[in-house]
């Protein structure tokens, strides 16, 4: 049997109280009022717009700003009517590229000349207007960076159930030496899961307009009809009940396939009882789960920007789930084995999570690039205004998270020799992790904050905070039970492995 | 000269017993010539001491050469020689337009990775069309395993070494004659 190490536990408890302490302090610091955010918004523009000076006066920031969000639009509909066209213009030239070319240069200054003369007749009005989205936008921060952390390491736990399930279902010789390692990840999902829908939910409730999901704003929905149209699926009610049930259902399983698994362990010599009512549930499990993590996709992530969608954003989720998944599980297996509590695993067992870990990142990078292609080739505005947005605004961690989640993951993990290294795997796994938090700050941020982003303080405890829980979750779990599934009818296979 | 001419050719029935054999063979220090399966068997090169494979090498650079046809090609076509309006974005730049080209490039670095390395292991291995199979008994074909081994000045001892590890036919074959 593991016993937690308190090392690891203090470990754990510092991190959450880090987390706790930054967390309040984002909230604390987040509301700023009215008055406060035009006299920041002021100090910007002294300081970047003396560069590029009287041409221009603000409009630069505005032209972004439009085609950034959604919800955007609906709080400037009335005074921004004049400007959709030149909107949609440049939403197009700019979905075209990251890299400029000579005609979409001349496109933007035309845009540029049209739009400074419309400023400047609704300028006071617009001003104040800006300056409390502005301020809306703040006050989502510390919200956001909670919900993205949050969804990071449920995520970890529910990829960690399914390539648990596909095990079983598979019936794999190689594998169930590690069943015990992915039931410790799988415990954090109950109450990973419900905080995430706690944050979702409470981000309305407690903090009052600042929602992550704009589409559960009243005023919001009032005045947009294609949210309406929508709104039979998205309601709160609605979103609970699905809460409820995506994570009863999933719950169920682990509550089950775990009880199984230990059940089985006292079996007698050739009872597989256990391990056959394992497979089915497994089975099940998978449909389940391939249906309601879809839709979950839809809901927790795809939503925050209602007007869009994306038909395989569901598995593109998936692939970050599961690559994320085998990571973790690789990360504590070398953990655990580090401390001669799994001497049965060699390193065999590292390669094949390895070689999983590389066959997803470029299975992540095939999804990501799919979505991306169609849309941007397509070049339909109220598509393509997804990836303007990323593109012009979070340019650093789009393209940053390709480089993390794609090229170093290739390079690193594709000499066959490189998955067999300890080191190496955990350096390749880091990566991945950060690659794969980015990529979901990159799903939530730009709908919540805008161009207001910062990897700061909020989004670091947040981190802090999460990860300290996951991890005191996950290895209290691991004392449960021994760490080998030693009557597993494939254990003598598994412990056998070789490549 | 004389002696190394000869081989000894154990057969077996069964791949775990020739792996078996492989490790103890190798510990009494005979050099192994070579062995013949009906199907790959996991884990023989590891056991019969062979240097890695260079194939991955030749893949990768196999890999790189077909994603520059690509890129090259791609150019030419539809930039250069009769340049396209891709998505409606008329950039006539190649790097502009490149998510278009994305799964040519992907799709050619898989077509010239994959037939080039094929074609460099058949040569590697000497076999190209209407080669005389040189297989020294047919049956390696089909269910046995023929493990080839040079004789030494002991072929007594040889021989009681390679019954121990279950060989079921054991035979001296004079490659010279």
């Amino acid at each position: 049997m593991y016993t937690i190490s308190n090392r690891l536990k203090t470990f754990s408890i510092i991190l959450i109280v880090l987390g706790v302490l930054g967390v309040a302090y984002g909230f604390m610091t987040s509301h700023k009022s009215l008055d406060e955010v035009k006299s920041m918004l002021v100090e910007e523009h002294s300081a970047h717009g003396g560069g590029h000076a009287a041409a221009e006066p603000h409009t630069a920031m505005d032209v972004e700003h439009d085609s950034n969000s959604t919800h955007d639009a609906e709080n400037h509909v009335a005074s921004m009517e004049e400007h959709s066209g030149s909107m949609t213009t440049d939403s197009t030239d700019a979905g075209s590229v990251h890299s400029e070319g000579e005609t979409q240069m001349v496109d933007h200054s035309n845009v540029d000349e049209g739009h400074s003369t419309v400023t400047e007749h609704a300028e006071a009005n617009h001003d104040d207007e800006h300056a409390h989205h502005v301020q809306g936008q703040l006050a989502k921060r510390p919200w956001s960076a909670l919900y993205v952390a949050a969804f990071f390491f449920m995520m970890i736990a529910l990829g960690a159930l399914a390539f648990y399930a596909i095990q079983f279902a598979a019936q794999a010789g190689w594998s169930p030496l590690l069943f015990r390692v992915m039931e410790g990840i799988t415990a954090y999902l109950l109450p990973g899961a419900i905080i995430v829908v706690a944050i979702a939910v409470g981000s309305h409730f407690i903090g009052h307009n600042n929602e992550i999901f704009i589409w559960m704003n009243e005023d919001v929905v009032k005045h947009d009809e294609l949210i309406q149209g929508k709104a039979g699926w998205l309601n709160i009610t609605g979103f609970i009940i699905r809460a409820i049930i995506f994570i009863g259902g999933w719950s169920l399983y682990r509550h089950f396939a775990r009880k199984f698994s230990i059940a089985q362990d006292n079996a007698e010599e050739g009872d597989n009882r256990n391990f056959k009512k394992s497979f089915r549930i497994s089975a099940a499990f998978l449909v389940f789960y391939i249906y309601t993590e879809s839709m979950m996709s839809w809901d927790w992530i795809m939503s925050v920007d209602p007007h869009w969608f994306s038909t395989l954003f569901g598995w593109y989720v998936f692939a970050s789930m599961i690559v994320s998944a085998v990571t973790v599980i690789a990360m504590v297996t070398m953990y655990l084995k580090g401390k001669g509590l799994l001497p049965q695993v060699n390193n065999s067992h590292i390669h094949d999570l390895a070689k999983y870990m590389f066959g997803f990142s470029i299975f992540w990078t095939y999804l990501w690039f799919s979505q991306f292609m169609l849309i941007w080739y397509s070049n339909i505005p109220e598509e393509v205004t997804y990836f303007v947005t990323r593109i012009t605004d979070y340019n650093l961690p789009f393209f940053g998270m390709l480089v993390m989640n794609f090229v170093f993951p290739l390079l690193l993990l594709m000499n066959s020799d490189y998955k067999r290294i300890n080191w190496f795997v955990v350096m390749a796994g880091i990566v991945i992790l950060f690659g794969h938090y980015i990529d979901i700050f990159n799903m939530i941020m730009p709908a919540t904050v805008g161009d207001r982003w910062f990897i700061g303080i909020p989004e670091i405890s947040s981190i802090l905070l999460f990860a300290g829980l996951f991890l005191f979750i996950v290895f209290t779990a691991l004392t449960k039970a021994p760490l080998m599934a030693k009557r597993n009818p494939f254990i003598h296979e598994s412990e056998h492995f070789h490549y | 000269m004389e002696e190394s001419s000869k081989v000894i050719h154990a057969i077996y029935t069964d791949d775990d017993v020739l792996m078996a054999a492989v490790k103890k063979v190798r510990a009494e220090r005979y050099h192994i010539e070579e062995i013949y399966t009906p199907f790959p068997v996991h884990g023989l090169d590891k056991a019969m001491g062979l240097a890695p494979t260079r194939i991955a090498i030749t893949s990768f650079i196999y890999g790189c050469i077909g994603l520059t046809v690509a890129i090259v090609m791609m150019n030419f076509i539809m930039i250069k020689d009769w340049p396209q309006n891709i998505g409606g974005k008329p950039s006539f730049s190649y790097i502009e337009n490149m998510p278009a080209f994305v799964p040519i490039m992907f799709e050619l670095t898989v077509f010239f990775a994959a037939h080039l390395m094929v074609i460099t292991f058949y040569l590697r291995s000497r076999m190209w069309p209407f080669k005389k199979a040189e297989n020294p008994d047919t049956r390696t074909t089909d269910d046995h395993f023929l493990m080839e081994i040079s004789a030494g000045h002991n072929v007594d001892e040889q021989f009681n070494i390679l019954r121990d590890t279950g060989a079921v036919e054991i035979t001296l074959i004079d490659k010279a004659h």
